[in-house]
């Protein structure tokens, strides 16, 4: 059964009913929208007969600043797009990058870059679970998950001293090496979280209630989600097999194996199934990341002038010669950079985060478009919660797994 | 002289219920706290202990708001409605033997009468707020209450026909000389409806609906702030330790324990409240929370046919036995 997707922008007419629709407003205040998101509902009793998302609280103008900013500098902005995972957005960043600049990052660099990646979807999918849980009223999931999170967070303390906002992967490979100890303390936690994982599953996955508000609820059709441009786990929980890992790998994820969970129909349990079961996946990719770490430098070999310069200044030589400066001259040499336009995705723990630029040879991105997935997913959350109910809603808020700060940029 | 007395022990069990009040919201942060891998209330007084307190004197000089488009008479009328309903329950409640201030012959059908009155609080809160959210919240508590009070009465059929009574006092002298002093047994199937009941009937998790933080903001109570608001708050605690009564009344004999304590003849039932209590809590920090629709189902299609075959059994059980 697919709806077109012309008629999901009709306004549906309440079916012999006489009651009186009313209008409501959820957010941008509220407490379960994630973030600045608003919802103007259509309601018939708690029936939602239509359901408009509205975006743009929390827009920054990223894409147009990118355009005055050099590609080192716009770095820093991807930090600000989906929050919850600020490396993989630097991930993404970087790869798409280097592919316009025809660069090659260095192989110890593509493993580290890997094992941020997938500790961010880690962190992002934790507070998914968090709050994805929350928001269906299970509280305790709720800390149990930080309390998990909270050793990603140190872990990313120590590797880069950012908690939130990372900006360690640069063009052409990461800002510095990882340290021993950090690779003991990530190997701990590995070991430690497959049990968490069991732990979160015996709160809620056989939970009556749980299967009840989940199962059969939010129903969205591979083809629909198709449609609708749907990525990441909101698509493979409705049985299409698509993950950029697999299929376009980049970093080095062909060198890993691992497995990408499909569910089959995609209802609000099936994305959950799928992202619980691509956390197990992500231990499994950190762990042979940690086993295969080559030795080697961590800047690609046509790429040092793009980073910061490998040995440490002492800090009083840093005030006159700004490290960024060097950086900067460098970037303003035209000759670096290739005109041309560059679409890259990369799978982000949200879905596909593409980075396009269009370049006119200059050292910076004469167009910069970001295709967020969260902004694709709160487009669906229309078509999906018509028809239900508002305690739906808010499951398919959670479910979708949206971050304002991506979906506004 | 006798209105004197009785006003002195109003007083007294006014005071004392307030406390334990008081101290069931500490009890619960601090449950949940230790069951969230966190610690709960530590700052305002030795772990936490004066945090009620605190949390009182704050409500009460909080600025009180009342919205300007509300129906300014329900609107006040309504945290009240629900306090003193809950209230006046306690009057028929027997702590001990003979420590009960009115002792009634219709105890049980007036804690009833007064529950469902409570809800008429939370709908008029929900409907002179003149805010959606308060309106879906007051909406929501009606159709809860109404289903759930039916299941509710009918599991406790079964308990009225064994004690051959209404008055709480020999509801629990019936309990006597069955096994382990309680109806909890012979009673098992009523115990299960009437549990299930107590949560929906006190808007506890996972029948939070009314005031499903995440759907409804704070569904009823949406608007209210400051006292207002803390009266809601003491009407669903006095709610809860009133349907742990009833429980421990018609299930847990009451204050009947395993040997007799001297002096203090209520602490069996007091700790048989806080059982429930716990409970309470423990289901809150464990489940998630139900549709409303789903609700509705789980009411009619599931605990009010389990409650009328329980009323059969019993019937025929008495018949044949007795």
């Amino acid at each position: 059964m697919t709806r077109p997707i012309s008629q999901t922008l009709e306004v549906p007419v309440a079916e012999g009913s006489d009651n009186e629709r009313y209008s409501l407003r959820m957010g941008p205040q509220h407490p379960a929208t994630h973030g600045v998101l608003r919802v103007d509902l259509e309601l018939d009793g708690e029936t939602i007969l239509e359901c408009k998302p509205q975006v743009g609280y929390l827009h920054r103008g990223f894409e147009k600043l990118a355009e005055n900013r050099t590609f080192a500098q716009n770095l820093i902005l991807t930090d600000r797009l989906d929050y919850i995972a600020a490396m993989a957005n630097n991930v993404g960043y970087c790869v798409a990058v280097e592919r316009l600049l025809g660069l090659e990052a260095s192989m110890r660099a593509k493993y580290i870059r890997t094992i941020v990646g997938e500790m961010s979807r880690l962190a992002s999918h934790l507070l998914w679970l968090a709050t994805h849980a929350l928001d269906i009223g299970a509280m305790t999931v709720f800390l149990y998950c930080f309390r998990e999170r909270e050793i990603l967070l140190d872990l990313f303390e120590e590797l880069c001293g950012a908690r939130l906002t990372f900006s360690y992967p640069r063009i052409g490979g990461v800002r510095q090496d990882v340290s021993r100890s950090f690779i003991d303390e990530l190997q701990r936690f590995l070991d430690l979280f497959p049990e968490k994982i069991d732990e979160y599953e015996t709160l809620i996955d056989t939970n009556r209630i749980w299967l009840k508000r989940t199962v059969g609820v939010g129903k969205i059709t591979g083809e629909e989600a198709l449609g609708l441009g749907l990525t990441g786990a909101c698509l493979r929980g409705s049985g299409v097999d698509y993950d950029l890992r697999k299929h376009q790998p980049y970093d080095a994820y062909d060198q890993v194996e691992f497995e990408v969970p499909i569910g089959s129909d995609g209802d609000i349990y099936a994305r959950y199934r799928c992202r619980m079961e691509e956390m197990h996946q992500s231990v499994r990719i950190i762990q042979q990341c940690i086993d295969q770490l080559p030795p080697g430098p961590i800047v690609g070999e046509n790429a040092p002038e793009l980073l910061m310069p490998l040995k440490a200044k002492p800090l009083v030589k840093a005030e006159t010669s700004r490290w960024g400066s060097r950086i900067i001259t460098m970037i303003k040499d035209r000759s670096l950079y290739p005109a041309g336009d560059v679409y890259v995705a990369t799978e982000a723990p949200k879905g596909e985060l593409g980075f396009y630029f269009s370049s006119d040879g200059g050292s910076r991105p004469y167009r910069m478009h970001i295709r967020s997935p969260s902004f694709i997913h709160i487009s669906a959350l229309g078509v999906i919660a018509r028809g239900e109910l508002i305690a739906d809603l808010i499951a398919n808020i959670g479910s979708l797994d949206v971050v304002l700060g991506e979906s506004d940029r | 002289m006798t209105i004197l007395i009785m006003l002195v022990q109003i007083f007294i069990l006014f005071c004392v219920v307030m406390l334990h009040v008081a101290y069931a919201t500490y009890f619960e942060r601090k449950i949940i706290g230790h069951m969230q891998v966190r610690l709960g209330p530590m700052r305002v007084g030795w772990h936490g202990l004066l945090q009620p307190i605190a949390d009182g004197v704050k409500s009460f000089f909080k600025e009180d708001i009342i919205p300007e488009n509300a129906d300014r008479p329900s609107f006040l009328a309504a945290p009240i409605i629900c306090l003193v309903a809950m209230m006046t329950s306690l009057a028929v409640l027997p702590f001990a033997k003979g420590w009960v201030l009115a002792d009634i012959n219709i105890g049980l059908l007036f804690i009833f009468a007064m529950s469902s009155l409570a809800s008429y609080g939370v709908v008029l809160a929900g409907w002179a707020s003149n805010s959606k959210f308060s309106f879906l919240g007051g909406m929501r508590s009606m159709a809860q209450v109404i289903s759930y009070e039916i299941a509710m009465g009918l599991s406790l059929v079964g308990v009225m026909l064994m004690a051959g009574s209404l008055n709480l006092s020999e509801i629990v002298e019936a309990q006597g000389d069955s096994i382990l002093g309680m109806y909890l047994v012979p009673q098992c199937l009523g115990f299960f409806v009437f549990f299930i009941a107590m949560l929906a009937e006190t808007n506890r998790v996972p029948f939070d609906l009314p005031e499903a933080e995440t759907e409804l903001v704070s569904g009823y109570c949406t608007e209210y702030s400051g006292m207002r608001y803390a009266i809601f708050f003491m009407a669903e605690y006095i709610g809860m330790m009133v349907m742990a009564s009833i429980g421990t009344i018609c299930f847990l004999g009451g204050w009947h324990g395993p040997f007799a304590v001297p002096f203090f003849p209520p602490l069996w039932f007091i700790l048989k409240i806080y059982l429930f209590m716990f409970l309470f809590i423990w289901i809150r920090a464990t489940l998630p929370r139900y549709r409303y629709d789903q609700l509705m189902d789980l009411g009619w299609k599931l605990l009010i046919p389990l409650a009328l075959a329980n009323i059969v059994l019993t019937a025929c059980v008495k018949a044949l036995v007795g």
